[in-house]
């Protein structure tokens, strides 16, 4: 990160011909191997028994993924409209803050960040922030963003059809894509025993409430385990402090 | 409807949150802990909808062919399997499991 303030736009322009071909190789990578993943949503999609139109609207104009997945399994299950779009929203209240940390590195003039918001996600993040220049940075968030949102659209409407052609998409074991999506996200981000203890303390609200609350409404109940434990981590911490 | 109702608020509320990421001056959500706290919330939703559309059906709690596929994927991620073979994993253990009569 401190190497996009500290060189000269010379010094960038003779290091941007060599590194412009590598970003652009792992760029495409992230955005294929994620992008192709879209077959998983649209099958889901479909199969939770919304209309080729509804899962192909969601991948236009959603764009990001988790949030998709969560709004069609939340519908599946029998949730309210507004109670599954916000667990869909909570999810994806992360890009908020990948977009504050991406509008320092990629400096976009204010005419083009409405334009950019759409493709600010987990992968665009992941590769700009990565990125030791700007020139760089903003490449390898334009290579991503394009190859993820052609790819991640084009497979959703692939997978929607696919799983109206072949039917029963449970026979399949295609119910089991959800959440193991999930899981994969999830597993990255269990790194301290914090992250670990509101990861178990959310299966527990998530399990538990489920029988005696509405559909939806639990998942939403799970996300406090999140300030529950950063309060019980700040707790913790002052006492060891008063010791 | 419901369903149209659903994707126009999910529409607006990403977009809306993605697009005041890149709007809002820098430093104004820069305190510690309220970044902490916007880490720590995806992995509790995670987590919970993990282990909602594994075990749930509809309101009550069950194992079946999921449980088997999740687990797969679980495996799968130790093994530092790329993304979509996690997802793999999954799906065909699960279609195996109920091909041999696990629900």
């Amino acid at each position: 990160m401190r190497g996009v303030t500290d060189r000269t736009a010379l010094e960038e322009a003779e290091i941007g011909g060599k590194a412009d071909r590598a970003v652009v190789r792992d760029a495409l990578g992230v955005g294929v191997a994620v992008g192709l993943s879209g077959f998983a949503f649209g099958v889901t999609s479909a199969g939770s028994g919304l209309t080729l139109l509804q899962t192909c609207a969601l991948s236009l104009l959603v764009f990001t993924g988790a949030s998709q997945f969560a709004l069609v399994g939340a519908l599946a299950a029998g949730g309210g409209p507004f109670t599954a779009a916000a667990g869909a929203f909570f999810l994806g209240v992360r890009n908020a803050f990948y977009g504050l940390r991406l509008s320092q590195l990629l400096a976009l003039p204010r005419a083009v960040r409405p334009f950019a918001a759409q493709w600010v996600i987990d992968e665009t993040a992941a590769v700009a922030l990565a990125q030791p220049t700007r020139r760089a940075a903003r490449l390898g968030f334009v290579v991503t963003g394009l190859t993820l949102y052609l790819l991640w659209n084009l497979t959703t409407l692939l997978g929607a059809l696919g799983a109206e052609a072949i039917g029963d998409t449970d026979a399949w074991g295609l119910d089991a894509a959800g959440p193991a999506v999930f899981l994969a996200l999830l597993a990255p981000m269990l790194k301290t025993a914090t992250e670990r203890a509101a990861a178990g303390l959310a299966v527990l609200l998530g399990l538990g409430l489920l029988p005696v609350l509405p559909a939806g409404v639990p998942v939403l109940l799970a996300a406090l385990a999140a300030p529950a434990v950063l309060w019980a981590d700040g707790r913790r911490r002052r006492q060891g402090v008063a010791r | 409807m419901n369903v149209w109702i659903a994707i126009g608020a999910t529409v607006l509320g990403c977009y809306a949150v993605k697009l005041a990421g890149l709007l809002v001056p820098a430093g104004a959500l820069e305190r510690p802990l309220v970044k902490r706290l916007a880490a720590l919330l995806p992995v509790a939703l995670l987590a919970a909808l993990t282990a909602q559309q594994t075990f749930a059906d509809g309101q009550t709690l069950v194992l079946d062919a999921r449980a088997a596929g999740l687990a797969a994927a679980a495996v799968a991620l130790m093994l530092r399997a790329p993304f979509l073979l996690v997802v793999a994993a999954a799906v065909l253990v699960t279609a195996g499991a109920r091909a041999m009569g696990a629900g």
